[in-house]
């Protein structure tokens, strides 16, 4: 196999070399400040259609093309450790240098990046892995230009992949919308009778502002108005799911404090900095493994959940167990501790944001219609947020642990008089506590600052959250977060998100007047508690 | 019971001696630092409170000014806007200073500007801001509104093709002024109503889900459409995000944004957000002599090769030459002397150009515009080919249009109406 | 000195009143008299200051009164404190007249910058003093009265309160954040020059407010505590301790919450209105939570229910606050926050607490 390719390269080679020069000169002409020049080198790199044309242009979308000051040769650009690596485009030669000094990388903007990605779909058509060629399909898709119009029809006979098929089929027909001729366009409305694309859509409604022909427009009226009753209908499906992201993530934040707070009746002002804790738990976890991002979210839960409950029971041991049975005053005590563990993050990790990555296989959309997605992160945030419930559920009903927190939260003394170590079910109670809100941490980690203010942008929420679900009720604080959320989601659209947030909290406000114990509120049989 | 006693008789006395200490002759040149250390705005402000003591620290390796050497005061006011008042008037009352570095937000520069015009001493403020403001006291080194937004907008329009324009922005001064110049300014080239849309969020958003998708369905009418960001501090991390994971590319709908640099971009994963824009006087990534030095010390003095530089440090580096050299030149520190002497001041800026303090009290600054890379810095495809004067009152403003503002003899004033011919609104 | 009987059992309050007086009548001397270069001289600035803190210090009494005396956790007294705040801001706001950077004789700057045409409605009348007195008072007490109302009939208690109060107050600060409040947005009020005529900027015009802020603190006390030692304030004490068993007693235990929290509340107002003048700002972060909790710690760390305990809580947490600011901007979060946990670890009943605590020891 190998001869079969040298045999083959030393026959092409005196025909590579002719046109060597061109491909040297289009190289070149990269270095080039002005945008317009670069563009068109790469259409000539594009149209000289060699081997190694991919690779640049792949190399020049990722911004690994530098080129030699001097001479304006052309090089691929890799970062090792031992230095950078320069390898010769044309020849292959292999450079090491320390400094970057006296190189210059190729810079592209956006309409070079549009222009590229093109280019490399319309050389991968005819690629011999399915994903290549379906992504290239995808790329074309954007942009249906009478050139990928031809190109479409020149690979559609060669592709035996169905599924490509009908993509390359439906950006076809697309194409025909805005023919010259009548008939196909009618053709082509009818084949894409609900269709969903946007460039459907907006074809269409061209064609009933431009088209002349009476059918066209009345055809392309009627295909409209099934895809708009649809698009509401997925508008509003849109809505619930932000709304139930948004409460998985203030039910997810609320947990940790129904624990310390409802149950305990600790006004745990430093349950925010508890959250924060698993954020920065995070972000280090990273840091200790930056070859394996897509595993360190999972070490990372079980990490925040430790770091998180040992903080928890240190601040149970030092300060809190001094301060049961006076609620109010824990409520001063954390929140100095919050003030001091927000300087300790400050001063530790700086004042300035963490990046946390977020993991591939949790970034992008699952795309259910080209109008309607959902966005991978979101969703695994709101089946995490069941699974950490549930878990929960399971620890306070299912586990001796469990049985022992109710017992001493509802008659501290009777509980102690049976047996029950008060003061170790406290502490593992609120470390629970503080773990669940470190695991919350690390869902927050992905979606917002990893910064000294985390916590308190979100201790208020967590705050009405619990109150409005029930104190001590684990099942009060998942309805209301979810249903929160929905509701602040719905409000959204028409009244703008400050607005939105206001209604929210009067309707709080109004709420507990009606129910002043919550959604569901505690059983008891003492008039007053 | 004795000690009760003790403690009240302590605190009042307490207070009267810190107000007594500060009988002693000043044998250096004090500078006050007012940045938040604290609190929200710390994020932002400490790398500023840090570059001020750098710069303090070089002028005094170089000999210091006037033959004295400089002292940094350093203060917190804790993102607290009142508190910036009552810091201001202690760094200048109690402990003397000669000038003051500081304050990021406009509240918190309108909460310090009765203090330095009352007590007359000079602030120099380094962020970019909404202008409708010239005080004698207020040196603004940062961008006025025509020397960030107006250049980007035009860069979209020019180059890109943007046709339809989401104006986005947090609920304050600077984006809602920002977006009013803006709106009157695309109006004035043609772009309907109908393909511009303005969206207000609160402080700290971090919910973006529904506004990222209408951005989504507004951008997908076939029109190139584009994003104009004056989304404020924290809320930017969450809608970044929000816009990588909902596949909002740059080729798509490119991000024009007026408050992200490379701090803020350091807290985010930038590879999903490679092509979006900002618009700025200053890029870490420039290519200039100046621009290698100074970051070469900034990293040496934070003892942290990866440290960033960004704008409002540029800002805060021109403005502390510009004073330096307004000292030499009045050869004293005298307010009213340095603020004669400053106007027209030019020093070398990070971009390979010099500054000049304007008659306004504005600088002359080029504008860059820069595409995020996948290592955090931007690329700049884009720039003015000289620099733009700082303008403090918006020609597109109803308002505004017929004030200008010179600080020289004879006018003297920061808003002269040219129509009523009255200098109004100074408090000496 | 019939009239003042009910301060006879009171040696803390006698003593807070009389270093008090003796305070409002030096160091507006030492201010104005002295000349500068003597070592005795208080500079305007210390008396600002301290004016501002008296004004945190009514505040303080104000919320003591209501959690001292009647159990109710308020974390929203901020709110009121900034409406008050604001009431007073609109007073000066109009006061600037024709001294705005557009030279705007009918408008505040802020409104000329939002492009309205005229006044809006709820402005009207605040360009009197005299009606803007009456609102720095009213407004907190309405909004109080129509918040309890509701609250307090609807046994809305305990943390369930507190936690309402909080969204009371942030509610109004994500509204008053919004431009379309006419409230000036983010930046809220500012730039003031003169209030009755007199400049701001004077050194007679600070020493004014600095002492009507002693005198308004000194009746705020007097009245706070001539209402705990009447017979509304012994019920006061009842519902706190057991308000069911009250209830049951007989005593319309809804209406003397409802009176108490609303006068409270206009304390709060009155102490707003004076912290305006003095610190030359209001904004939107006055109503945020964060705020009412920091005064809920003032009266903590004095101690509860004493009201003289809260104007130590106050000055004490404040002057820190400023010290700690300038002398240890870096790390003064990590003082301030162990201020108060060691106060709750080991002062449980606040500074004034401590005599209390040495005589049970011992």
């Amino acid at each position: 196999m190998q001869y079969l390719v040298l045999i083959i390269s030393l026959f092409l080679s005196p025909i590579l070399s002719a046109n060597s020069s061109d491909l040297s000169a289009s190289l070149a002409q990269l270095s080039d400040r002005n945008n317009k020049a670069k563009s068109e080198a790469i259409e000539k790199i594009t149209q000289s259609n060699r081997p190694q044309t991919i690779k640049i242009l792949q190399s020049l979308l990722e911004g690994n093309i530098y080129y030699r000051k001097s001479d304006k040769t052309i090089f691929y650009f890799n970062q090792r450790d031992d230095g950078y690596h320069l390898e010769d485009v044309l020849s292959g030669e292999i450079s090491i240098i320390p400094k970057k000094r006296g190189y210059k990388k190729v810079t592209i903007n956006n309409k070079l990046r549009g222009k590229l990605r093109q280019s490399i779909a319309s050389l991968q058509l005819g690629n011999a892995d399915p994903s290549v060629r379906k992504s290239a399909v995808e790329e074309i898709f954007k942009k249906i230009t009478p050139g990928n119009v031809a190109l479409l029809n020149e690979y559609l006979p060669k592709e035996n992949d169905v599924n490509i098929r009908t993509l390359m089929q439906l950006a076809l027909t697309i194409s025909e919308l805005s023919s010259d001729d009548d008939s196909i366009t009618l053709v082509a409305i009818k084949k894409l009778d609900g269709n969903l694309e946007p460039i459907v859509r907006n074809t269409l409604n061209q064609l009933v502002e431009e088209s002349d022909n009476p059918t066209i427009i009345a055809a392309a009226q009627e295909s409209l108005k099934s895809i708009k009753s649809q698009v509401k209908f997925y508008d509003h499906m849109e809505t619930l799911y932000f709304g139930l992201s948004l409460g998985s993530v203030l039910a997810l934040a609320g947990l940790g404090l129904a624990i310390t707070f409802g149950v305990m009746g600790v006004i745990n002002m430093a349950h925010g900095e508890l959250i924060m804790i698993g954020a920065y738990t995070t972000y280090v976890i990273q840091l200790l493994m930056p070859d394996s991002i897509g595993m360190s979210i999972l070490v990372a839960i079980p990490a925040a959940f430790i770091v998180a409950g040992l903080v928890g029971i240190l601040m149970e041991r030092t300060v809190i167990r001094h301060l049961y049975g006076r609620p109010l005053e824990t409520l001063l005590a954390t929140f100095g501790i919050s003030l001091i563990l927000q300087q300790a993050v400050r001063s530790i990790f700086s004042p300035l944001n963490r990046t946390v990555i977020t993991p591939e296989w949790m970034s992008g959309t699952l795309d259910v219609n080209a109008i309607f997605s959902l966005t991978w992160n979101r969703l695994y945030i709101i089946v995490f947020c069941i699974m950490v419930f549930i878990t929960l559920i399971m620890i306070m009903k299912k586990t001796p642990l469990g049985l022992q927190v109710r017992a001493v939260s509802q008659n501290r003394a009777m509980a102690r008089a049976m047996g029950v170590r008060s003061d170790w079910v406290d502490a593992l109670t609120f470390g629970l506590g503080a773990g669940i809100a470190g695991v919350a941490g690390v869902a927050l980690s992905l979606l917002t600052n990893v910064g000294p203010n985390l916590g308190q942008a979100y201790i208020i929420d967590s705050f009405m959250v619990v109150v409005f679900g029930g104190v001590g009720n684990l099942w009060g604080t998942l309805v209301a977060g979810m249903s929160l959320g929905v509701i602040n989601k719905v409000l959204e659209p028409w009244a703008g998100a400050v607005l939105a947030k206001i209604l929210v909290l009067i309707a709080i406000i109004l709420f507990i007047q009606k129910r002043p114990r919550g959604l569901f509120p505690q059983r008891g049989r003492a008039a007053e508690n | 019971m004795k000690n009760i006693r003790l403690k009240k008789c302590v605190l009042p006395m307490a207070l009267v001696l810190a107000g007594m200490g500060n009988a002693l002759a000043a044998d250096t040149i004090k500078v006050g630092v007012l940045h938040s250390l604290s609190g929200t705005m710390a994020i932002s402000e400490t790398t500023l409170k840090d570059t001020m003591e750098m710069l303090i620290a070089e002028q005094n390796k170089k000999g210091g000014v006037l033959g004295k050497k400089l002292e940094a005061v350093v203060v917190d006011p804790a993102s607290n806007w009142p508190l910036f008042a009552e810091k201001a008037r202690e760094l200048i009352s109690k402990e003397k200073t000669d000038v003051v570095f500081g304050c990021w937000t406009s509240v918190s520069r309108k909460s310090v500007l009765p203090v330095f015009e009352e007590l007359n001493s000079l602030l120099f403020y380094p962020v970019q801001y909404e202008g409708e403001e010239s005080s004698k006291n207020v040196f603004y080194t940062g961008a006025a509104p025509n020397q960030q937004a107006i250049p980007a907008v035009d860069y979209l329009m020019n180059d890109i093709g943007v046709k339809r324009w989401v104006l986005a922005g947090t609920d304050y001064v600077y984006p809602r002024t920002t977006n009013k110049i803006l709106k009157a300014y695309l109006k004035a080239k043609g772009v309907k109503d109908e393909d511009i849309m303005v969206n207000y969020t609160p402080f700290g958003h971090s919910d973006w889900q529904s506004i990222v998708s209408d951005i989504k369905k507004f951008g997908k009418t076939g029109k190139k459409t584009a994003v104009v960001s004056t989304i404020n501090g924290d809320a930017n991390v969450p809608f970044y995000k929000e816009l990588g994971n909902q596949g909002v590319s740059a080729e798509d709908i490119p991000v024009v944004a007026f408050s992200v640099g490379e701090e803020e971009l350091s807290g985010i994963d930038t590879k999903p957000l490679v092509g979006h824009l900002a618009a700025w006087n200053y890029f870490m990534s420039v290519d200039a002599e100046e621009n290698e030095e100074f970051i070469e010390s900034w990293q040496k003095y934070t003892k942290n090769d990866k440290r960033v530089s960004n704008d409002p440090m540029e800002a805060h580096y021109i403005g502390f030459n510009m004073w330096v050299e307004a000292v030499e030149k009045a050869g004293t520190t005298d307010p009213d002397k340095v603020g004669e002497a400053i106007i027209g001041v030019s020093v070398p800026n990070l971009t390979g150009g010099t500054s000049t303090m304007m008659p306004n009290h504005h600088i002359t600054k080029p504008v860059l515009i820069g595409e995020i890379q996948n290592d955090g810095q931007f690329d700049v495809v884009w720039q003015t080919t000289g620099t733009v004067a700082g303008d403090a009152w918006s020609d597109f403003l109803p308002g505004s249009k017929d004030i200008i503002s010179d600080w020289r003899a004879p006018m003297s004033c920061g808003n002269y109406n040219v129509k009523t011919k009255k200098c109004s609104g100074q408090n000496f | 000195m019939n009239r003042l009987a009910f301060l006879q059992d009171d040696r803390g309050g006698k003593i807070f009143l009389i270093i008090l007086a003796l305070a409002t009548v030096t160091i507006p001397m030492f201010n104005l008299l002295v000349p500068e270069t003597s070592v005795f001289h208080i500079s305007i600035y210390t008396v600002t200051l301290l004016g501002k803190y008296l004004t945190y210090a009514l505040l303080a009494v104000a919320a003591d009164l209501v959690w001292g005396y009647l159990g109710i956790l308020s974390l929203g007294h901020g709110a009121f404190f900034a409406l008050g705040g604001y009431a007073m801001g609109m007073y000066l706001m109009l006061q600037i007249g024709d001294r705005g950077v557009y030279g705007n004789s009918e408008l505040p700057d802020f409104m000329v910058f939002l492009n309205l045409q005229e006044l809006p409605w709820f402005w009207g009348g605040f360009d009197q003093f005299w009606f803007a007195i009456i609102m720095v008072v009213a407004v907190p007490g309405l909004l109080a009265y129509v918040f309890g109302y509701l609250a307090f009939r609807s046994r809305v208690t305990g943390v369930y309160l507190s936690i309402i109060t909080q969204a009371l107050t942030y509610a109004l600060m994500l509204a008053f954040f919004r431009n379309e409040m006419g409230f000036g947005g983010a930046n809220g009020l500012t730039d003031f020059k003169d209030i009755l005529g007199f400049s701001l900027q004077s050194d007679v015009t600070r020493n004014a407010l600095f002492i009507a802020s002693a005198v308004a603190l000194a009746l705020g006390y007097l009245s706070c505590r001539y209402i705990v030692s009447s017979r509304l304030g012994l019920l006061c004490v009842a519902i706190r301790d057991a308000e069911t068993r009250t209830r049951f007693i007989g005593y319309k235990v809804e209406n003397a919450k409802l009176w108490i929290f609303t006068f409270s509340a206009m304390l709060a107002g009155i102490a707003g209105a004076l912290y305006v003048p003095q610190v030359g700002i209001i904004n939107p972060n006055e109503f945020s939570p964060l705020n009412s909790i920091e005064l809920i710690i003032w009266v903590a760390i004095g101690g509860r229910a004493t009201l003289y305990g809260a104007v130590i809580g106050a000055l004490l947490v404040n002057y820190s606050k400023t010290y700690f600011t300038a002398a240890l901007p870096e790390v003064w979060l990590f003082a301030l926050g162990a201020l108060f946990v060691l106060v709750t670890l080991y002062l449980p009943k606040g500074i004034t607490g401590m005599k209390k605590y040495k005589a049970a020891k011992a």
